[in-house]
C-alpha cells in the first residue's frame, strides 16, 4: 500500500501561524517531503532603525503575541546591556517571577487547548468539553491564573506595560504577591491532575526518535533550571557561549522553503525548546517538576521531539513550585520603589532568554543619542525549523505506511509538538499529499 | 433560530488578539452557546467557506494576502477588524517609512530579490475592503471583544468611545505622565482601553488610534506646557501612527 501518496497541507492548524506541509510519494518512492514557511515577513529589525532606546521594547513585543513578555524581556536586557545599565536585585526577581507567568501560560494554552485534541482524537478543544469537561476546566483555570499572574507583573496579559530599562515602572504590593502566592499552592494539584490526564492518552504519542543538537541556556552560579540567565550551551557538549556571541551559534541562513531564517550548530540543525532546557538542565528542576517527568518516564538525552510536550508539563509544574518560593524571598526583603536613571550613549549589547518555545536572542545597536541604529532578532521557531525538516525526512519513510491521513496527522502533530510560533519566526503552516 | 457563523482569519500580525479571545477563559464556553465558531485555524482544524461574521486579525502587506481579504469579504454579512494591525495598521505601519528594498535588504541581506520574500506597503483592513465594526488596541481588551460581538449579535451599533485617553486617565486619578518628563499621546488617542497604560506608570503609545477628530491644538499646548516640541510627539506617534492619516 501507499505506492502514492500526496499530501499539500495549506496553513497548518491549531499552530500559531502559518506554515504548510508538502509530500509526493510515487511508487513508494518519496519525491517530495517539505516543511515551508510562507508567513508573511513583518522586518522588525529594519523597523526599529531610528527609535529611541526606551521605545525598542513596544515596538518588538509586538512580535509575537504568546511570547512576548519574552521579547520584551529579552529586549529590555539588550538595551541595559547597550547602555551599560545595572538592574536591582529585586527587579531581576521581579522580571524572572513575570517571566514564569508566561510560561504557565503558553505550555497550558500549547498542550491543552492544541495538542491535547490529537491526543483525544479530536479536532480541536470543543468537543473535549464534553469529552472530559472536568480536565479541560481545569486548563482553563490554570491559564486564567497564569494570565491573572501575568496582568499583575506585566499589567497586562499581553504585550508588557511595567518594563523600562533599568527597572520597573510599577511593582505589585506585598499583599498581591501574597494573595498570588495562595493561588498558585491552590493549583498545583489541578497541574498534577491535568498531567494524569495526558498521561492516560500519552501512548497516543509516536515512539519517534532522531539523535538531534539540543540548545538552551545553561545557569551554573549558582545552578538553576533557568529561562533567564547564563550562557548557551549544546547537548552534544559545546558552550557555554556568552550570549553576545549567539551569532555564532545561531548561523542564521534563507532557505527557499521559508520566509523564516534557518539555523544550524554542529549537525544540519538544531532544536530549541522545553525538550532542550530538560535535556540540558533538568537534574535541577523542582520536585514537582521532577516527578512529572517521571510519570512519563522522561530522562535526560531523550531526542522523540513529541516527548517536547511532556517536558512542558514538567517546565509548568516546576514554575509553579519555584514561583512560591520567590515569592517568599521577595516578600522576606520587602519590596521598595526603586527609582531608574537613563543617560543615553552609543553602544552594542544582547539579551538572551528562554521563550516558552526555545531560546530567543536580541541584539541592538545605539548611537550616542540613544537611537537604534542597527538590530538583529533570532527566534526560536526559526532555530527549530531546520529541525522539524529533517525530522520529516526521517519520519515520513518510517511511517509512510499508516497511508495519507495517518501520515498527514502524524507530520501534523510533529510539527504541533515543536509548539511553533510562526508569527515570531515570520508565521508558517501548510500540508500538501500528492496523488 | 439557528446560531450566526463566524470565522476567525490572521494576516500580518503577532496573533495576540486572537489570543485574547482564548484569554476570555470560562466566558468561551457562553461564547460558543450563542455563536458557531466554523473556522478559526489557530484553535481548530474545522474549515468552512460559509459563515455570517468574518472577523480579521492583522495587517494586509502582500499582494495574495489583498486577494485572500477579498474572497473573506464576498462570503461574509459583517467584517470585523481585529485589533490594531487590522483597524490601523499597527506596528507594521512603520515599514512603510522606508524603501521597501531597503527594509529587505535590512533583514534578508544577499537573498532580499527572492521572490518569496517579497512585501508591500503595510495596509489596514479597511484600506482593502469595508469594515463593518473596530476592535481596536494593541492587544485588544477582551472585555471590549465581548462588548462589540454582542451588540452586533444584537443587530447594534457597537459602542467605541471617540474620546481620548486622558478622560479615562483623570478618572482613574493617575498622575500625568507629563509631569514625570514623559511624552504620553493620551490627549489624542481613543479610550476604551481603560487608560491601562498610564495606570502602569507607562506612557500611552496610541495603541488604538487617533480619535476622529484629535484636539491637535490643545496637544500643542500641553508640548508648550512642558517644554516638548511638536517633533518630539511626532516620535513617539511613529510607533502606531505611521501613515496613518492625522498629523501634527
Amino acid at each position: 500500500m501507499s505506492a502514492n501518496i500526496q499530501i499539500n497541507v495549506h496553513h497548518v492548524t491549531r499552530l500559531e501561524g502559518h506554515g504548510n506541509i508538502v509530500v509526493n510519494i510515487r511508487n513508494g518512492t518519496i519525491e517530495k517531503c517539505q516543511w515551508q514557511v510562507p508567513e508573511a515577513p513583518r522586518f522588525f529589525e529594519a523597523m526599529v532603525r531610528g527609535r529611541r532606546w526606551d521605545d525598542i521594547q513596544t515596538i518588538v513585543s509586538r512580535i509575537c503575541g504568546i511570547c512576548s513578555i519574552t521579547h520584551s524581556l529579552a529586549s529590555t536586557k539588550a538595551v541595559e546591556d547597550a547602555l551599560g545599565l545595572q538592574v536591582t536585585e529585586q527587579t531581576d526577581m521581579l522580571r524572572i517571577l513575570m517571566h514564569y507567568s508566561e510560561q504557565l501560560q503558553s505550555h497550558t494554552l500549547h498542550v491543552g487547548y492544541l495538542v491535547a485534541p490529537d491526543l483525544f482524537g479530536e479536532k480541536s478543544v470543543v468537543p473535549l468539553v464534553a469529552k472530559a469537561p472536568d480536565a479541560v476546566k481545569k486548563i482553563i483555570k490554570a491559564h486564567r491564573i497564569a494570565n491573572q499572574w501575568s496582568d499583575l507583573l506585566a499589567g497586562r496579559t499581553t504585550h508588557p506595560v511595567t518594563l523600562t530599562p533599568g527597572g520597573m515602572t510599577k511593582i505589585p504590593t506585598a499583599q498581591e504577591l501574597k494573595d498570588l502566592q495562595k493561588t498558585l499552592k491552590e493549583i498545583v494539584p489541578d497541574l498534577v491532575a491535568i498531567c494524569e490526564v495526558v498521561h492516560s492518552v500519552a501512548d497516543r504519542m509516536p515512539a519517534f526518535e532522531r539523535p538531534t543538537e539540543y540548545i538552551s541556556l545553561r545557569q551554573d552560579n549558582p545552578p538553576t533550571y533557568t529561562f533567564y540567565h547564563g550562557g548557551i550551551v549544546s547537548s552534544d557538549g559545546y558552550g557555554p557561549v556568552h550570549i553576545r556571541d549567539w551569532e555564532s551559534v545561531a548561523n542564521e541562513y534563507v532557505s527557499p522553503q521559508s520566509t523564516a531564517k534557518w539555523c544550524r550548530w554542529h549537525r544540519d540543525s538544531y532544536a530549541v525548546g522545553a525538550l532542550a532546557r530538560f535535556n540540558n538542565n533538568g537534574h535541577l528542576l523542582s520536585p514537582l517538576g521532577k516527578k512529572v517527568a517521571d510519570m512519563f518516564g522522561l530522562k535526560k538525552g531523550c531526542c522523540n521531539p513529541f516527548m517536547n510536550n511532556v517536558a512542558q508539563l514538567a517546565e509548568a509544574a516546576h514554575v509553579v513550585e519555584v514561583s512560591i518560593e520567590l515569592i517568599d524571598k521577595l516578600l522576606t526583603k520587602g519590596l521598595k520603589d526603586e527609582k531608574v536613571k537613563v543617560t543615553p550613549r552609543a553602544g552594542r549589547g544582547s539579551g538572551c532568554v528562554e521563550a516558552p518555545r526555545g531560546i530567543l536572542f536580541h541584539t541592538y545597536e545605539f548611537n550616542k543619542k540613544g537611537e537604534c541604529i542597527a538590530a538583529n532578532i533570532c527566534i526560536p521557531t526559526n532555530q527549530n525549523h531546520a529541525n522539524i525538516q529533517k525530522d520529516f525526512e526521517k519520519f515520513v519513510p518510517e511511517y509512510m505506511h499508516l497511508g495519507e491521513d495517518g501520515l498527514r496527522h502524524g507530520m501534523e502533530m510533529l510539527v504541533r509538538s515543536y509548539d511553533p510560533c510562526i508569527s515570531c519566526s515570520t508565521h508558517m503552516l501548510n500540508v500538501t499529499f500528492v496523488k | 433560530m439557528s446560531k450566526p457563523r463566524v470565522a476567525i482569519f490572521d494576516f500580518a500580525c503577532c496573533e495576540g488578539c486572537q489570543l485574547q479571545i482564548v484569554n476570555l477563559e470560562e466566558e468561551i464556553l457562553d461564547l460558543i452557546h450563542v455563536v458557531d465558531v466554523v473556522e478559526w485555524r489557530e484553535a481548530m482544524s474545522e474549515q468552512s467557506h460559509d459563515y455570517d461574521i468574518a472577523i480579521v486579525e492583522g495587517s494586509i502587506t502582500r499582494h495574495e494576502d489583498e486577494l485572500r481579504l477579498e474572497v473573506i469579504r464576498s462570503r461574509c454579512k459583517i467584517l470585523i477588524a481585529l485589533g490594531a494591525c487590522a483597524t490601523i495598521g499597527g506596528v507594521n505601519k512603520m515599514k512603510n517609512n522606508f524603501d521597501l528594498n531597503d527594509v529587505k535588504e535590512c533583514v534578508y541581506g544577499k537573498d532580499a530579490k527572492m521572490p518569496h520574500l517579497n512585501t508591500d506597503m503595510t495596509k489596514a483592513v479597511d484600506e482593502v475592503v469595508p469594515v463593518d465594526a473596530y476592535i481596536h488596541g494593541c492587544p485588544i481588551d477582551r472585555k471590549e471583544f465581548g462588548t462589540v460581538i454582542r451588540a452586533l449579535l444584537l443587530g447594534k451599533r457597537p459602542p467605541v468611545p471617540d474620546y481620548p485617553v486622558c478622560v479615562e486617565c483623570k478618572a482613574k486619578e493617575n498622575v500625568c505622565r507629563y509631569e514625570y518628563n514623559e511624552i504620553c499621546l493620551g490627549p489624542i488617542i481613543r479610550a476604551g482601553c481603560g487608560a491601562r497604560c498610564p495606570s502602569s506608570n507607562f506612557r500611552c503609545f496610541g495603541c488604538r488610534g487617533y480619535v476622529d477628530h484629535p484636539n491637535v491644538e490643545a496637544a500643542k499646548e500641553v508640548m508648550d506646557k512642558y517644554g516638548l516640541t511638536v517633533e518630539d510627539l511626532k516620535q513617539k506617534m511613529i510607533l502606531f501612527g505611521s501613515k496613518q492619516g492625522h498629523t501634527l
